[in-house]
């Protein structure tokens, strides 16, 4: 299914954001994801699952002031 | 001297560091560690699939630290809950720099959207710290909204400027139920040291510190004008003679006459 993740077009067999998790080999803290522009909480990665043409969000800490 | 206590949680130290713009990560981790530090900002940014780079995260959780993550890049309070919803999950604080600043050109904070934000940031369990105008009414709302400190400017984000907001902030300071923390515009320890002379909780300095030519030695400089200033303050600082003559400090008896 194509999704878009942090703008960018992706196709992923992920069904949940656990999956997705995974699959991007995100690191294992430091980071949030955002489905739709909701922030969904670590705990919730497993059951929330993806529809097509999601919109997923993930960040990570950067310099600043 | 006094420790400064933060919604609850105490600290030795009140020079606040900015982590943007170091040439890297360690030398970003060298002056944190010279400054002796105990709370320092770090921004959000898109992770890139692609990029395995060394991650700054690593080089800020310290011990001691208390991470303060801003809102950098929100244009409104809606967007700035989200932002800090993000950084809550990801950096595992309710700690907040709230900074909504969205024109480019002068980075000044929208004031409608800064106490809107912190009104609704509050309410969901946020330490919210708000960059905001030297503004001693805005302050006052924010107090009141639930603000654990207020952070007004000295000058403009990233200039260097000093205190060109010096007679706002001691109004400020004055009637400030909540630490007043001088943020942006400070860019020479003597700045720093004459807010903390002033009464100001603390500074929050990056830009001075991070272009320095030696960085690490600049973070030391700071951190001893906090302190000299802080000392100054609570020592309780001379009067100012309104008098254009002298005061003598010494015996003006002629000894060496009659």
């Amino acid at each position: 299914m194509k999704i878009s993740v942090n703008n960018k077009e992706t196709v992923t067999e992920a069904r949940n954001i656990a999956d997705l998790a995974v699959e991007l080999e995100l690191p294992s803290d430091g980071i949030a994801i955002a489905v739709d522009n909701k922030m969904v909480k670590r705990s919730e990665w497993e059951n929330t699952t993806l529809e097509e043409n999601a919109k997923v969000l993930i960040i990570k800490a950067a310099c600043g002031g | 001297m006094e420790k400064l206590i933060i919604a609850g949680r105490e600290f030795e130290s009140r020079l606040f560091l900015g982590t943007g713009k170091f040439s890297s990560n360690e030398l970003m981790q060298k002056a944190i560690e010279a400054s002796g530090t105990e709370m320092v900002t770090l921004a959000m940014k898109r992770v890139e699939l692609d990029d395995k780079q060394d991650d700054m995260l690593l080089h800020t959780l310290l011990p001691g630290i208390q991470l303060l993550p801003n809102t950098s890049g929100v244009r409104d309070a809606e967007e700035a809950v989200f932002a800090a919803q993000m950084a809550r999950e990801a950096f595992g604080t309710n700690w907040l720099k709230l900074e909504i600043h969205p024109d480019p050109r002068y980075l000044l904070p929208d004031s409608t959207e800064t106490l809107k934000a912190t009104q609704m940031l509050v309410k969901e369990g946020f330490i919210v710290l708000p960059y905001c105008q030297a503004d001693p009414t805005l302050c006052k709302h924010l107090e009141e909204a639930g603000a654990a400190a207020v952070m007004p400017l000295g000058a403009p984000i990233g200039t260097n400027k000093g205190l060109q907001t010096r007679d706002f902030l001691r109004i400020i300071i004055e009637q400030s139920n909540v630490p007043v923390v001088v943020d942006a515009g400070i860019g020479a320890p003597s700045h720093a040291a004459e807010a903390m002379e002033m009464g100001a909780s603390a500074c929050l300095v990056n830009t001075a510190i991070a272009v320095a030519g030696d960085p690490v030695a600049m973070s030391v400089a700071f951190k001893e004008a906090v302190i000299a200033g802080r000392r100054a303050y609570e020592a309780g600082l001379g009067a100012v003679s309104d008098s254009f003559t002298a005061e003598a400090s010494s015996p003006l008896t002629a000894f060496l006459n009659d």
